[in-house]
């Protein structure tokens, strides 16, 4: 039990522990505290790099998830421990910022706990460690700007920015096409793209997948596609040059917000009412037709009337599409959404050469694709596969190489992979450490030690003799001076990841250095866990 | 130092995490194995719901659909089953059968120290290279018709063979093909209408040119109508309610509510005449038809069907070609459906409407007779596989032989392959060929034969170039699959091999088994 006194003497209590309570400090909390963090390191450590192995996850509702992406794995992992959570947060906002690496940092950040955890023991105080980390991880991120190398590359030439994407597909389960699938992505980034700010909206970028076909059937749309069909089953499939009135309000009559009755007390007012109903839905449909629409995208339902009149004048139309594709459709084509019937005119309406719908395999699914759109700046990527898993898996990995993409356009630097950076990075560091007089000196080397870490996993895991094969390449890395040495995951015969074409993106190991560090740091920091005890 | 998950969460890794995903796959394989080849047996399913009721099947993707899997891995076989019976219809037990066998060898060289990446890259290698050796196999008859035709009636019996169907699987055959052809070339088996009457005995089904519907005629309207003209409908046909929002009836005499009671049934007598004048003889209703409207349909002369569904409507607007309307203000433009004869007919016990002479000649219904519902559910599930092969084969016409011969030849390629690869990886090769000789082997094991005898002749047989040896489950031996007309879609079969092999890598490639805490129902007393 805590207890302090008040200049009266008087004793009180600041936190009680007896049962409600359970409490670490000084030293075991932070070794309590890394072996979780170890842990979840540890869980994701076989996933990383081509032969990385996958992880089966079961949600509590019993649904199935088969991956390799570490966000999504610690993600759907449900973990209880705080420090846990940390890694998972860890791992999220790599995926946020820069989108892949998300397996790399947290396997970094283990490394870091797994060294502090040495240095510990050894008595060094917990904030030297932290901040000789800091020191560690500043050499290392200058140190990559400066192994970087500028890609060249243009609306011509993306060479580079597919051999980019293939490394971040290659671990993935889909690395069997990993050459189409890293063509669909950067087809797709450049094609919304806007290559003069040097910037991407990955939002215009839809992935939509359908269960079936094979994932060579997979394919870029350049235009929309919903998973709807026509509003009646006779209304035409097919519909070239379209125009397109995007609407958000029903075909019904209208429902004023205010509460009110109308109130029937005569045949006259019977009737009038009733032709009212049918002006309203006539109105509607002449209103969209005389604006010169040929098809109708509407975000609510039709009333069955207003359905066949739509269909009789020969006005296809779509219900129920949701609103972030209609938004979608909205910028493919020019048009606007358009909230009443009255403020429809000519100008507002959106435009595609195609529209058709399609139909899949045995079952009834159909799909409407909105193709040659006047503004082609969204693009929809189609995956097709043998199960529902896969689908899941290939929209993840795909997610990965736009984001690779992205960043590449963003910022035109590259490292190699294959763990040539780290190695690299380790050496520069431990070149460095030697120079800083203060206790931060072991933390530095220790972070030398931790950069290891990576091309290590990635040796493991690829079969190989980790310790032997990683002071081969160290030793070749010196010899050679070149930082481009990596480990030979897929037995190609070299070690030059130049080479092998193995790249990733500066930002994002830069970032996966920062934010294992940042976290490690934080973790460090903390002397004392205070839980509620489990009853 | 507590634990990372939940309480209930369980991990599994390494070796274990592959057990139990091996462990899994193959007793979901085990599972469906019998059911394989036409000699395969049934299974019957009792769900747990109220009245326990019972499906009879032989058909993998309704028995792994009706089972409650914990296992992850088996979920993935259930999960391709599914698929393969969305895409192709067919070959729903032999994919997961194959994925089975793939693991099971698979599991034997991860027991020799062989790290599952490297069975992957062989396992891949190997997928691709029986694909090509079925591609050179390939016969196709598109240009011919007549042989073309004897191609879909050979795969239909294929498949129909191994189903409750197989007694009287020429008959079936028949009816599958001939329905298949009235769609010329499109994949829409919607127009085919399966329609199942417990009573008389399988043979007795039939394939029917018009289109039928399980509905009955209006009392005292005409039973029979030649030339009919339709109007296909979906409107409110009790009373029209006013659909502008917040319209009520206030009144304050009684004598007001009778005039506007007359106004509504003046109104309803409106649109009745509207529908009328569209100069039809026959109208058809989405939605209920209240008395006083079929009344005056029946004065009219007008044959009037209520509460055919939505299904029905929109066949029915299909086959007939008329359009489905829901106002009737301009009976100068709404296209009318047609046909030559209306007429109420008896199947067993029951009245239907049966349409022939309809516009569109690709509608056809197929009428199932059978002893018992379960009979029937089954006989229209082996109906449905057998059409989705045929309407699947007539856009991709190519064929390959049955009983087994693709595997074998399948097998032989891949094993030559394996003999040409250097590294481990050949060993990997040399495993997916055993697994392919799997499936031929549980046809011969399901039928009683003598399974390693028998493919060991198969082998030799196959050795020689050119051969069209497969089993004859029939006669119990090694037959000429040319001459008993044993075919297989191409289609169907590399579906299976794809789809197989893909289910055996992803869960080949796990390592580890991550089940969450369930989650926690509330106990509802």
């Amino acid at each position: 039990m805590a207890l302090a006194f008040d200049e009266f003497g008087r004793q009180f209590i600041i936190i009680r522990e007896q049962d409600q309570k359970s409490r670490l400090r000084g030293l075991d909390a932070q070794k309590s505290n890394i072996s979780a963090g170890k842990a979840v390191a540890r869980i994701l450590r076989t996933s990383l790099g081509p032969k990385g192995m996958d992880k089966i996850l079961q949600s509590p509702d019993g649904e199935v998830t088969i991956t390799n992406d570490g966000a999504t794995i610690l993600e759907q992992m449900d973990v209880d421990n705080q420090i846990a959570k940390l890694m998972v947060e860890l791992s999220r906002s790599q995926d946020y910022e820069i989108g892949d690496g998300t397996t790399g940092v947290v396997v970094m950040a283990g490394a870091l706990l797994e060294q502090a955890e040495k240095l510990l023991e050894r008595g060094i105080h917990p904030i030297r460690v932290a901040e000789g980390y800091e020191l560690a991880s500043r050499i290392a991120f200058e140190h990559l700007e400066h192994i970087a190398h500028k890609y060249e590359f243009g609306e011509t030439n993306v060479e580079s920015l597919i051999q980019t994407c293939m490394t971040t597909l290659s671990s993935k389960i889909v690395n069997r096409c990993k050459r189409s699938m890293a063509e669909i992505a950067v087809k797709a980034v450049l094609a919304v793209a806007d290559l003069e700010r040097k910037d991407v909206n990955l939002d215009l970028i839809k992935v939509e997948g359908k269960v079936g076909g094979k994932l060579e059937d997979t394919e870029l749309i350049y235009g929309i596609m919903v998973d709807k069909d026509m509003s009646h089953p006779q209304m035409p499939k097919q519909i070239e040059d379209a125009k397109i009135a995007i609407l958000t309000c029903p075909f019904e009559p209208p429902k004023p917000k205010t509460k009110h009755k109308v109130d029937i007390d005569s045949v006259e007012k019977f009737q009038t009412l009733r032709q009212q109903e049918q002006k309203y839905f006539d109105d509607m449909v002449q209103k969209c037709k005389d604006v010169g629409a040929t098809l109708v995208i509407c975000q609510w339902g039709f009333d069955d009337e207003a359905n066949h009149l739509l269909m009789h004048r020969n006005l296809p139309a779509v219900r129920w599409v949701g609103g972030v594709e209609l938004e979608l459709i909205a910028i493919a084509t020019g048009g606007r959404i358009v909230p009443r019937f009255q403020e429809l005119t000519p100008e507002k309406l959106g435009k595609a050469g195609l529209v058709r719908e399609k139909a899949f395999g045995t079952t009834k699914d159909r799909m409407i694709y909105i193709e040659h759109c006047a503004n082609s700046r969204a693009v929809t990527i189609f995956i097709r596969g043998g199960n529902k898993m896969m689908i899941e898996e290939t929209k993840r990995s795909l997610h990965d190489a736009l984001c690779v993409a992205r960043n590449l356009i963003r910022n035109n630097s590259i490292v190699y992979g294959g763990g040539s950076a780290e190695i690299s990075c380790s050496l520069a560091v431990e070149a460095a450490a030697d120079k800083y007089p203060g206790v931060e000196q072991y933390a530095i080397r220790a972070f030398a030690d931790a950069l290891d870490a990576i091309p290590m996993a990635l040796a493991e895991n690829s079969g190989l003799q980790p310790i032997e094969t990683l002071s081969a390449v160290k030793a070749q890395q010196i010899k050679e001076n070149n930082p481009c040495c990596g480990i030979d995951c897929n037995d190609v015969g070299t070690n030059d990841m130049r080479e092998q074409n193995v790249f990733e993106t500066l930002i994002g190991k830069q970032q996966q250095i920062l934010l294992s560090t940042q976290v490690v740091k934080m973790i460090l920091k903390i002397d004392d866990v205070i839980s509620p005890s489990e009853y | 130092t507590g634990s990372l998950f939940k309480d209930e969460a369980t991990e599994e890794k390494g070796e274990r995490a592959r057990m139990a995903s091996f462990i899994g796959a193959m007793a979901i394989a085990d599972l469906v194995k019998t059911t394989l080849g036409p000699k395969g047996m049934d299974k019957i399913l009792q769900s747990t719901g109220r009245g326990h009721s019972v499906t009879v099947t032989n058909d993998g993707a309704t028995i792994l659909k009706s089972l409650h899997i914990d296992n992850p891995a088996a979920k993935v076989l259930v999960d391709i089953s599914k698929v393969q019976d969305d895409e192709v219809g067919d070959g729903t037990t032999s994919v997961v059968v194959l994925a089975g066998e793939l693991l099971r060898e698979a599991e034997k060289l991860v027991n020799v120290k062989i790290h599952p990446m490297t069975i992957i890259s062989g396992y891949r290698m190997a997928a691709e290279c029986a694909r090509n050796a079925l591609l050179e196999k390939v016969v196709d008859n598109k240009l011919d018709a007549e042989k073309f035709k004897d191609d879909l009636m050979k795969i239909a019996m294929t498949t129909l063979s191994s189903k409750i169907l197989s007694q009287d699987k020429e008959h079936f055959a028949k009816l599958a093909v001939d329905a298949v052809m009235r769609l010329k070339g499109s994949t829409n088996l919607e127009s085919i209408q399966i329609i199942k009457k417990p009573g008389g005995s399988l043979t007795d089904s039939f394939l029917d040119e018009g289109f039928i519907l399980d509905k009955k005629i209006g009392v005292g309207q005409p039973k029979r109508i030649e030339n009919a003209k339709i109007l296909v409908a979906n409107t409110a046909m009790d009373t029209d309610k006013v659909k502008i929002y917040g319209a009520r009836v206030r009144v304050d005499s009684m004598a007001k509510v009778a005039e506007i009671e007359v106004a509504e049934k003046e109104k309803m007598r409106e649109k009745v005449q509207k529908i009328i004048n569209h100069g039809i003889n026959c109208f058809v209703n989405r939605q209920l038809i209240y008395n006083f409207p079929e009344e005056l349909f029946a004065d009219a002369g007008v044959l009037a069907i209520e509460h055919a569904d939505f299904d029905g409507i929109e066949r029915l607007g299909l086959v007939t070609g008329g359009e489905i309307a829901s106002t009737f203000d301009n009976p100068e433009s709404v296209k009318l459906g047609h046909c030559k004869l209306i007429e109420e007919i008896m199947i067993g016990e029951d009245k239907l409407i049966h349409f022939s002479g309809v516009a569109m000649g690709q509608a056809c219904t197929i009428v199932l007779r059978g002893a018992s519902p379960h009979m029937l559910d089954e006989a229209e599930r082996s109906l449905h596989d057998a059409l989705c092969v045929l309407s699947q084969t007539v856009n991709d016409s190519r064929v390959l032989f049955g009983g087994g011969w693709p595997e074998m030849v399948m097998a032989k390629a891949v094993d030559e392959l394996a003999r040409k690869t250097p590294g481990k990886r050949s060993h990997a090769i040399e495993a997916f060929s055993r697994a392919l000789i799997a499936i031929p082997t549980t046809i011969a094991d399901n039928a009683g034969l003598d399974s390693a005898e028998l493919i060991a002749q198969l082998r030799a047989e196959h050795h020689k170039e050119g051969s069209t040896a497969g089993i004859d489950v029939i006669s119990g031996s090694v037959g000429d699959m040319s001459e008993l007309g044993i075919s297989e879609a191409f289609k169907v079969k590399q579906a299976v091999l794809l789809s197989a092999t893909e289910a055996a890598e992803m869960i080949l490639r796990v390592d580890e088994i991550i089940t969450c805490a369930p989650r926690r129902r509330e106990d509802r007393m």
